[in-house]
């Protein structure tokens, strides 16, 4: 597996396809700190010096949206451009029955494709992280304290999961439909589905469910029904989540009742009470990545193998 | 001789096509093996059966001793295989590709340097390993996969329809490479044709294929005895000059049965190959031979019409 692995890796690291994502990425990271580091130093009064570094994050500043927004949009297209040539990319150049014509388990080569596609995005993540704390850090003139560190590092591991799940996909629609074309465009179209248009979806299903929302209680409980059926998208369950961990102060998602806010304490919470509320959304992408991944390892397992 | 493949019964079922039926095939150490066929018969069902690339419906096969379904990987590390018209990593050097390959056979890094050198120098491309793959024709990809092939140092090697799509000196020339690996390193050789007369020369032993069914397997020459079995030899023969008493000799030559006047000869009714007899009569009589013809179907005018039924 670690050849397979090795060889898979070198091979990200050297297309084309990773220098656009790597460019990408930094020009987007290095303009998005600049100009929320630029905001935060001009509002220096309003702004908790603890979470600066957070704040670098998730706040959108002058610009369209935020970094922790932009990664969750542009996240899924990393994983997807990772994966959905890897096994059809090796049937189209007819390779694969060569390389399962070597003595190797079968499992070795879709399993070192895929660490090794999540070892890319892990650096890819990593690297636009780093960038954020070093131009944090001229920027601000301090550095990180522990539990920003300690955030930015979940947020990381979040983020991995999160892109490992459109990667798991791309590689599971490879395998399906294998063709290159047929797999990038189902895996494109899952992935604008499930981030454009379930919203859609979960209001209007939700709209039927509860059809006459005047209480508050039965506005509260059409928004519970939507939020429901938006988490079937992996992308509301990483924004949700990393609005959570990027931000100590959140304590619910979406909306809450007077009654229910009513007492609460407007401190930060402790790392360990942010983790507790994503707890669920963390356990649901982290079994989502391993459905998809399994699935792609059942079928490879019992494909058979022809050279054309 | 040890035998390297065998089957018995060996049947694999496409939903309601038989791929392959009831196959009995044995190849034995050291020796050229052509499998024959159209395309379409099942060669490279059964090839990927004997690999365990695909399981077979029922039946059972046997690879250098082992069972490829269970024990597949043992199977691979003693064969190699070349599948019909092989795919390289085209953005990486030939060399590169089948370091891979060597690595992937978890052969020790310098031994692999060493090895891959050494099989680039045996199927003629020394010059290019440093070559990207998409620069090749596809006679060199051909090569390239017959040198990757013996990188694992394989006892064994099974080709799928090595010729394929390539010009007819460069398919002589990969024949000849075949032929030198079988006769120089004793290498068992297995290969998947549809061109008859093209590989025949350097198969010690063929077997034809059709529908899936095992037609007849041997040698060459009792190919030939075994699909003409009970057949009878005729010919023609035609001459021109003093053809006296020659009627009388010709019906004197063993396994000449019947003799029918034709206009310039005479049309012979034969148990036997009686051409060389005939020949050295005529020359010994001195007349002037026009021509002798076989009228009977030959080998390949056998092989056409089973390909045309099929």
């Amino acid at each position: 597996m670690t050849v397979v692995f090795w060889k898979e890796l070198a091979d990200h690291f050297s297309s084309r396809r990773f220098m656009i994502l790597l460019i990408i990425i930094i020009l987007s990271g290095l303009w998005a700190t600049y100009a929320t580091g630029q905001a935060i130093r001009q509002n220096t009064d309003t702004i908790p010096p603890q979470y600066a570094f957070l704040l670098l994050l998730t706040s959108s500043g002058e610009t369209l949206f935020s970094l922790a927004t932009f990664l969750g949009f542009f996240g899924p297209l990393v994983g997807i451009t990772l994966g959905f040539d890897s096994i059809s990319g090796e049937y189209a150049r007819g390779t694969l029955s060569r390389v399962l014509s070597q003595p190797i388990y079968r499992d070795s080569l879709i399993n070192g494709k895929f660490l090794a596609g999540l070892t890319t995005v892990a650096v890819l993540w990593g690297s636009i992280l780093l960038l954020v704390i070093g131009l944090g850090i001229t920027l601000l003139g301090f550095a990180p304290n522990g539990e920003e560190i300690w955030r930015m590092l979940i947020f990381t591991t979040v983020g991995i999961f999160y892109v490992g799940f459109w990667l798991a996909l791309a590689m599971l629609f490879s395998l399906v439909f294998q063709k290159t074309v047929t797999a990038a465009l189902a895996s494109i179209a899952v992935w604008l589905f499930l981030t454009l248009f379930v919203s859609v979806f979960s209001s209007a299903i939700s709209g039927m469910i509860v059809p006459d929302a005047t209480t508050p209680e039965a506005i509260a409980r059409r928004s519970d029904v939507e939020n429901v059926i938006d988490r079937i998208s992996p992308s509301t369950l990483f924004s949700e989540s990393v609005g959570i961990l990027l931000n100590p102060a959140a304590r619910v998602f979406g909306m809450a009742l007077q009654s229910q806010a009513e007492g609460i304490l407007p401190t930060p919470l402790a790392l360990g009470q942010s983790l507790n509320l994503i707890w669920p959304h963390l356990t649901t992408m982290f079994a989502l990545v391993a459905v998809c991944f399994g699935i792609s390892y059942i079928i490879f397992m019992r494909a058979e193998i022809r050279a054309s | 001789m040890s035998t390297v493949v065998e089957t018995k019964n060996l049947t694999k079922r496409y939903r309601e096509k038989l791929a392959v039926n009831s196959l009995n095939l044995t190849v034995q150490e050291g020796e050229v093996f052509g499998f024959l066929g159209p395309n379409g018969a099942g060669k490279t069902t059964t090839i990927l059966m004997l690999l365990g690339l695909t399981e077979p419906t029922s039946g059972l096969v046997s690879v250098c001793g082992f069972n490829p379904t269970h024990q597949s990987l043992e199977v691979k590390r003693r064969v190699g295989y070349l599948p019909e018209s092989p795919g390289f990593y085209d953005d990486i050097s030939a060399k590169e590709n089948l370091l891979y390959m060597a690595r992937l056979n978890r052969i020790p890094e310098d031994e692999a340097r060493r090895r891959t050198t050494q099989v680039l120098d045996q199927v003629g491309l020394p010059d290019d390993a440093r070559r990207l793959v998409r620069e090749f024709s596809r006679g060199m990809k051909q090569r390239l996969g017959i040198a990757e092939v013996l990188v694992k140092n394989p006892k064994a090697i099974i080709l799928d329809e090595p010729t394929l799509g390539i010009d007819p000196d460069g398919a002589i020339r990969i024949l000849e490479l075949i032929k030198s690996l079988n006769r120089e390193h004793g290498l068992t050789v297995m290969l998947s044709s549809h061109q008859l007369q093209q590989v025949q020369e350097i198969c010690s032993r063929v077997g034809i294929i059709v529908k899936g069914k095992l037609i007849v397997q041997g040698q060459m020459d009792d190919l030939g005895k075994s699909i003409l079995k009970g057949r009878q030899w005729n010919f023609l023969l035609e001459v021109s000059g003093n053809t006296d008493g020659l009627e009388r000799d010709l019906q004197s030559i063993p396994g000449v049965d019947e003799i029918e006047p034709r206009s310039h000869g005479w049309f012979l009714r034969c148990t036997q190959d009686v051409r060389g007899e005939v020949v050295s009569l005529v020359t010994r009589k001195g007349v002037r031979l026009l021509q002798l013809r076989s009228e009977d179907p030959t080998l390949e005018e056998i092989y056409l019409k089973y390909f045309r039924e099929a």
